[in-house]
C-alpha cells in the first residue's frame, strides 16, 4: 500500500477561549479513502490544517507515517489540502497556477490535470478569480486530485459545482485512486454522494470524535422500515426512530441498532422492506444537539 | 443501488451470482475490472476488489494475470447445486414448519406441491 499513515493523539487547538478540537486520537490507515464528516464549526478544517502542517496543536501529538509534519520538508511535499476556495491564490491565471504546481509539487500528473479541467471547459487565461462558484471548486478539486499526494485531503471542494459535476469527480477520484492507491480524506455535507466512496467514516462533533469505524460496520447499526405508513408505526413503536420519509402512503422510517431475528420475520410477514441506514440519518443523530445528552 | 442490509461488498457479489444463473454472464465472459465497477456505481474500489476475492475463493470467478476477470467454466452448475442446497435448508425448512403448526397434512402439502408442478411443466 502507499500513502501516509494518519495518527493524532489527544490533539487539542484553542482559539481564545474556543476550542476548536478537544481531545481528538484518531488513526487513519494508509492506501484508504476515509470520510471526515461533521457540521459547520465541528472543526474539521482545523484537523485538516493540522495535518497539512499549516499550523500545530496547542497539546497533543500528530504523526504522518510516524513522523511530525510539522516543518518537515519532505512530508510537507507529500501532503496535499484543498478546500473549495482559499487555498490558491485567486489573482493568478489558472495556467499559472498549473505550472506552480507542476514545478512544486513532486508527485503532479499534467496529464490528469489538463484532461479534467477540459472535459469542465476551464479557461486557462483568466484568473480563479474570474471564474464562476462551481468552476473555482473544479480547479481546486483538480489540483487536489492531481497532485497525487500521498496524503490526499479534500475540504468541501465539491461545493458550487453542479450535480452532474459532482458525479464526474467523482468518478474521476475513484479511477485515479484504483490506478495510484494513496491515502485520501474527503469531507463533504453532501454525505448520501459519498457514503459509498468512503472506506471508513469519521465523525466531529464539537472538535471532538464522536465516531471513527469502517462504512460498512456503521452501515449494521441502523435499518430502515419501509411500507404502509400505520404498519411502520406499529412495528417501530418500542424502537429508537431518528428518521422519517413519507411518501404518499408509505413510509421510510430509520430505527437505530440491528434488530432482533423474530421482529425481521414480523417485519417481512408484513411486507415491510428492511435495509441499510442512510449514514446521513446517522451523522444526524449522533451530531444533533438536542439528542446529545 | 445497494439499498439491502448486507454489506455492499456481499450485495455486489449476489448481483453477479444472479446475472451468472440468469445467463446475463456466461462462463468464458470478462466481468468488469475494479476500476469499472467502481467507477460505475460510484463506490470504493475496495469494496468491489472484496466482492471479487469472494467470488474467486467460491471458484465462480476466475483471474487471468494481466487480462482481468472471468465467469470459470461449471460456475453455473456450482452457483446450482449450492442454491439447491439452501432451497432445502432455508426455503422449504420454514415453509414445512409452518404447515406442520397450521396442522395442513402431508397429503395436503404433496397434492398442492404436484399440481402447481404440472403447472410450471405446462409452461
Amino acid at each position: 500500500m502507499t500513502g501516509l499513515s494518519v495518527t493524532t493523539r489527544d490533539v487539542s487547538v484553542r482559539y481564545g477561549a474556543a476550542r476548536a478540537l478537544d481531545g481528538v486520537t484518531l488513526d487513519l490507515a494508509p492506501g484508504r479513502i476515509h470520510g471526515l464528516l461533521g457540521r459547520n464549526g465541528a472543526g474539521k478544517t482545523t484537523l485538516l490544517s493540522l495535518l497539512a502542517s499549516f499550523q500545530r496543536p496547542d497539546s497533543g501529538d500528530v504523526a504522518l507515517d510516524g513522523r511530525d509534519p510539522f516543518e518537515d520538508a519532505r512530508l510537507m511535499q507529500d501532503t496535499s489540502l484543498m478546500r473549495a476556495t482559499g487555498d490558491l491564490a485567486a489573482d493568478l491565471k489558472i495556467r499559472d497556477i498549473l505550472r506552480l504546481h507542476r514545478t512544486g509539487r513532486a508527485h503532479f500528473d499534467r496529464d490528469l490535470a489538463d484532461h479534467l479541467l477540459d472535459r469542465f471547459d476551464i479557461p486557462r487565461r483568466r484568473s480563479l478569480a474570474r471564474l464562476s462558484r462551481g468552476q473555482q471548486s473544479v480547479v481546486a478539486a483538480t489540483i487536489g486530485l492531481a497532485s497525487r499526494a500521498p496524503l490526499t485531503m479534500l475540504d468541501e471542494v465539491h461545493l458550487g459545482m453542479d450535480a452532474p459535476t459532482r458525479q464526474e469527480f467523482t468518478e474521476a477520484l475513484l479511477a485515479d485512486f484504483a490506478e495510484h492507491p494513496r491515502t485520501i480524506i474527503v469531507s463533504s455535507h453532501l454525505i448520501h454522494e459519498i457514503e459509498h466512496v468512503l472506506e471508513t467514516v469519521t465523525i466531529l462533533h464539537r472538535g471532538r470524535v464522536v465516531l471513527s469505524e469502517e462504512a460498512d460496520d456503521l452501515r449494521t447499526q441502523g435499518t430502515t422500515v419501509t411500507g404502509r405508513a400505520d404498519r411502520v408505526e406499529v412495528m417501530t413503536r418500542d424502537l429508537r426512530v431518528v428518521g422519517r420519509r413519507d411518501l404518499g402512503p408509505t413510509r421510510e422510517a430509520t430505527v437505530l441498532g440491528r434488530p432482533h431475528p423474530a421482529w425481521v420475520t414480523e417485519a417481512e410477514r408484513q411486507g415491510l422492506q428492511l435495509g441499510a441506514a442512510p449514514l446521513q440519518d446517522l451523522f444526524i443523530h449522533l451530531t444533533s444537539d438536542r439528542d446529545a445528552a | 443501488m445497494f439499498e439491502g442490509r448486507d454489506p455492499i461488498y456481499l450485495q455486489i457479489a449476489e448481483a453477479i451470482r444472479g446475472e451468472i444463473l440468469t445467463g446475463a454472464l456466461q462462463e468464458g465472459n470478462q466481468v468488469m475490472s475494479t476500476t469499472q465497477y467502481a467507477t460505475t456505481y460510484r463506490i470504493n474500489p475496495a469494496t468491489a476488489a472484496k466482492a471479487f476475492a469472494e467470488l474467486v475463493a467460491e471458484e465462480i470467478l476466475v483471474k487471468q494475470r494481466g487480462v482481468g476477470m472471468f465467469v470459470a467454466e461449471g460456475a453455473t452448475d456450482r452457483l446450482r447445486a449450492a442454491r439447491r442446497e439452501a432451497f432445502f435448508d432455508e426455503r422449504l425448512a420454514p415453509v414445512v414448519r409452518e404447515a406442520a403448526a397450521l396442522g395442513i397434512t402431508a397429503a395436503e402439502l404433496t397434492a398442492y406441491l404436484h399440481t402447481h408442478l404440472d403447472q410450471e411443466d405446462d409452461r
